[in-house]
């Protein structure tokens, strides 16, 4: 990009007769035909703090969004707003959509400040824009935070530059004027004229740098109202396109062959021949992940991937089973340093958690067309220029001749940080020399695909004379693969990190940013040990939280019981913070906190905080017999029901409350899935796990009657993060449910992790066939 | 190459394909038509859900030789006009009402399937009832499943008044 940065400014400003103070940011009207305005993506970022005071845990003061916001700083770059003829606004936003509705919330804020209906809005995901460098990662639960800002300011400067052409026109000042959905009107004559008529007049020729004052909060009408997401109509109709839609020509369905073994790779085909007569098959690749075949129709490609004799090399695991990671994950522990003297009296908690894939519904895809003087890929991807920049080294071509695509993806949860699926695209493409639509089989993801590490989580609290004087957790993990570009960004902002992160490696410091405990406890403690990586895992959504707020909340039950002061008393007796009180008081009251109910239901209760923001989450858990032992047909996981879960957060500032809510009420599917029914099991360098029916994510027959999503609003103008902070809090809240409606807590999570409740399918060939009775079984 | 002869959202289709290429693909990857999703091909997942002569079956374990030539097959596409009067089916509507999807990958089957819940509960001439969403198999991974469980309740009312 041409245009020169310059150096942001605030300043107080007097404005309008009652001389509320309004801050005013800089923004900068672009050269265009129509009327471009841009701001600088780093506008409105706190800054870190120089030093950190020894008593709050270093995320209290500076947290990974932070990291992520100030990551902008000495990369700043661009984001504009076109006004078009037709009178709609168009964004092109860097980061990703996954489902997680920011197209939508985005809209709302450039429609607050435009004064335009959310619906002349168009905002589309921006291909990789190297200039950004790491500010187009789409992580953390950081995009609202990190872009609200820049994009109000880029929206009220297209806002006064409307009404600036309209004054001209109209003859008149632009204080005289008013804008009313799309349109500027003079309330004295009448006289008005839409945006569209406006777009070209308003459109300057050279670069200008303008000051802007934002919408003052109370007047927000967009902002905070409930609003549907925008893709809506299409999601229901089948026009939303993912990636495997696109219809690029000559790219044709293609899929992998896979070792059998986690992370396996290919000696070579046996039966070449064989393969590329079979019909429909037009090219067979050795990749350096498998054998690759490219075919009319992806059925015709399982059939070929099936037929394939493969000779594999051992993958990393080889060997590994469930039991020598644990046990290595045990070997690895820090120790616990607050001595126990005779006075003191100790709970301890310790608890593993098994490996879990991120894997979304849409399997891993990508469209690649790689030429030997340039490439194109298309693909969901949540940081596109790491794609870009691995590409282009694979296939040898300058960076700027790989053109990346961003597709809306059929969920990420963590999966879609990495580019795994793009470059395997270009580079079967490279080897076949012709355009691929790559897929992954369903059961190439729990076995190949990325997973949350195996871990387990210790803490030990001390009690004295009826006070918690010391809170212990050691969390130790299988290594979390953050190569993804959080780590780079760590690298790129290493020096401006608070002190007494500096010495941490990328995990560590990615712990010590995520990690809150949200308690007086005295001495708090909270570290990371991880073990070396035989596995492809990554940061799945909410990263590490949900089993350290797992342990952490069970710990603060124990310690609870052991002072026989109610779990919820408890909890807001020592929380340093009132937002948290609040979020928590108000499940408490609208779930009935100690309310009689049945042996064997319980109610659970856990807090989390996290994102800027904070959520607590109360369950009624049912594990009595009969709904235990629900039989509802084979490979149907039943187990412990939740019937009742309310939920409370408070966000900061709520852009949009139905996605919020919408958020929350996913989040803890995925919580209650992490607690009691989902995971992946190692035997021998194989994970078990090949589909919907052996890795059991919540079905409806898990899904609570019940669900409330309460939103508590704490005045905060500023917002954060809302697509992870249910999860943890969640899984937490039917852990501890658990614990008081059994009287035990679990070693492993998820509970029934020690039964395998399904007949694995086979490993060679690595995927199973298609069945071929679907007309028996219509409903 | 044998050929192929169905009926698929109202218009007669004829593809030259092998007979045990399965339908999803047909569909998909010959005919262009992809509102059903892949999300396992082995009857599990339910995202590819569609209608076969009315019923709500999965493609992705449908020979496409195992097709008769009056077989009715509709997919989201195509469901709109099988509902009386213009516009969307009571139960997109209800979807768009309830601001059910997220993604959004999984909603075309699952919408799929909430229709043909609620025809078999018409011909049974019973209410919806809270266990019958226990026999809704399609996974949605990013947890719309309160949401689903709101719209269907909506959608079940207004096709009970159409
Ligand atoms: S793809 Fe047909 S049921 Fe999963
Ligand atoms: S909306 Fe994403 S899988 Fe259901």
């Amino acid at each position: 990009m041409t245009t020169p940065t310059v150096e942001t400014t605030t300043s107080d400003h007097e404005d309008g007769p009652g001389g509320v103070e309004r801050r005013r940011f800089l923004g900068y009207v672009l050269a265009g035909t129509t009327l471009a305005v841009a701001a600088d993506l780093s506008l409105g970022t706190p800054k870190a703090m120089a030093a950190i005071p020894s008593a709050p845990q270093i995320s209290d003061v500076y947290d990974l969004e932070d990291l992520q916001t100030d990551a902008a700083l000495p990369t700043s770059a661009l984001i504009s707003i076109t006004i078009r003829e037709n009178g709609t606004a168009h964004f092109e936003f860097p980061r990703a959509e996954v489902g997680q509705g920011i197209i939508t919330s985005t809209a709302m804020i450039i429609a607050e400040e435009l004064d335009l209906p959310v619906r002349r809005v168009e905002v589309t995901l921006a291909p990789a824009r190297p200039e950004l460098l790491l500010n187009q990662l789409t992580g953390g639960s950081n995009t609202t935070f990190s872009t609200y800002t820049p994009v109000r300011v880029a929206a009220a400067l297209a806002r006064q530059q409307l009404l600036a052409a309209a004054a001209i026109e109209l003859g008149t000042t632009a204080d005289r004027l008013v804008t009313i959905a799309g349109v500027v009107r003079d309330p004295l004559t009448g006289q008005s004229r839409s945006y569209g008529d406006l777009a070209v007049s308003a459109a300057s020729q050279v670069l200008k740098t303008v000051e802007v004052a934002l919408r003052p909060e109370k007047d927000f009408k967009v902002i905070g109202k409930p609003h549907s997401r925008l893709d809506a109509h299409d999601a229901v109709t089948g026009a939303k396109r993912f990636t495997t839609d696109l219809k690029v020509p000559n790219a044709l369905p293609t899929m992998v062959c896979r070792a059998p073994q986690h992370q396996g790779t290919p000696k070579r085909l046996l039966n070449r021949s064989q393969i590329l007569r079979m019909p429909g098959v037009t090219h067979v690749a050795q990749v350096p992940t498998g054998i690759a075949v490219r075919a009319r129709t992806f059925g015709q490609c399982i059939d070929a991937v099936r037929a394939m004799r493969v000779e594999w090399n051992a993958g990393p695991a080889d060997g590994q089973s469930d039991a020598t990671v644990l046990k290595a994950l045990r070997a690895a522990e820090l120790p616990l340093v607050v001595p126990s003297t005779p006075l003191t009296q100790t709970i301890d908690v310790d608890v593993a958690f098994a490996f879990r894939s991120s894997a979304a519904l849409e399997t891993y895809s990508a469209i690649a067309d790689v030429r030997p003087d340039r490439a194109e890929i298309w693909a969901g991807l949540k940081v596109p220029i790491l794609a870009q920049q691995n590409i282009a080294q694979m296939a040898g071509l300058p960076q700027d001749k790989v053109k990346v695509h961003v597709i809306t993806s059929g969920g990420s949860f963590g999966h879609k940080l990495f580019s795994d699926h793009a470059l395997e695209a270009a580079t079967i493409s490279k080897a076949m020399g012709v355009p691929v639509k790559l897929m992954w089989h369903r059961a190439d993801e729990p076995r190949q695909g990325r997973l949350h590490p195996m871990a387990t989580s210790r803490v030990r609290a001390s009690i004295l004379a009826g006070q918690v004087v010391s809170f212990e957790q050691r969390h130790t993990s299988v290594v979390t693969d953050f190569s993804h570009g959080l780590g780079e960004i760590l690298t790129s902002t290493a020096d401006e990190l608070p002190t007494g992160l500096g010495g941490y490696g990328f995990s560590q410091s990615i712990f010590l940013l995520t990690q809150q405990l949200p308690y007086n406890f005295g001495v708090v403690t909270q570290l990371l040990n991880e073990t070396d990586g035989a596995f492809k895992t990554g940061s799945m959504r909410n990263i590490y939280s949900p089993d350290v707020a797992v342990a952490a909340e069970l710990a603060i039950d124990q310690i609870a019981k052991a002072l026989k002061v109610d779990p919820v008393e408890f909890r807001t007796a020592h929380l340093k913070d009132p937002r948290v009180v609040k979020v928590l008081e108000t499940v408490a009251k609208a779930g009935r906190w100690g309310r009689r109910l049945p042996k064997g239901v319980a109610q659970g209760v856990a807090v989390h905080k996290e994102y800027k923001g904070c959520t607590a989450v109360l369950v009624e858990l049912d594990c009595r017999p009969t709904t235990v032992n629900r039989d509802l047909g084979p490979e149907t996981v039943t187990g412990p029901r939740v019937t009742k879960a309310v939920i409370a957060v408070d966000p900061g500032l709520v852009i949009n409350p139905r996605g919020l809510e919408a958020q929350m009420q996913g989040g803890f599917m995925d919580g209650l899935a992490l607690t009691l029914t989902s995971s992946c099991h190692l035997r021998d360098g194989k994970f078990l796990e090949a589909s919907w029916d052996n890795y059991f994510y919540t079905r409806q027959w898990n899904v609570p009657p019940q669900v409330e999503v309460h939103i508590v609003d704490s005045g905060v103008t500023t917002p954060g993060g809302a697509g992870e902070a249910a999860v943890g809090t969640s899984a937490a809240a039917v852990a501890c449910a658990y614990a008081r409606a059994t009287g035990r807590i679990p070693e492993m999570f998820p509970i029934n992790h020690g039964t395998i409740s399904f007949k694995p399918k086979t490993f060679v060939p690595p995927i199973p066939p298609a069945p071929t009775n679907g007309l028996k079984t219509a409903r | 190459m044998p050929k192929q002869t169905f009926i698929l959202n109202g218009e007669k289709v004829t593809v030259t394909v092998e007979d045990d290429v399965r339908l999803l693909w047909v569909l998909r990857d010959i005919l262009g038509v992809t509102g059903p999703k892949y999300g396992c091909g082995i009857n599990v997942c339910k995202a590819c859900t569609s209608h076969i002569n009315g019923k709500a079956f999965n493609p992705c374990s449908v020979r496409v030789g195992d097709l008769q030539s009056d077989d009715e097959v509709t997919t989201i596409e195509g469901l709109a006009d099988t509902a009386p009067g213009p516009g969307l089916h009571p139960m997109q509507k209800a979807w768009i009402d309830r601001d059910v999807a997220q993604c959004g990958y999984c909603q075309p089957g699952q919408i799929m399937e909430a229709v043909a819940l609620v025809r078999r509960l018409q011909k049974e001439g019973r209410p919806l009832r809270e266990s019958d969403f226990d026999s809704i198999r399609n996974i949605c991974r990013c947890g719309t499943y309160t949401r689903i469980r709101e719209a269907i309740e909506q959608g079940a009312r207004a096709m009970g008044r159409s």
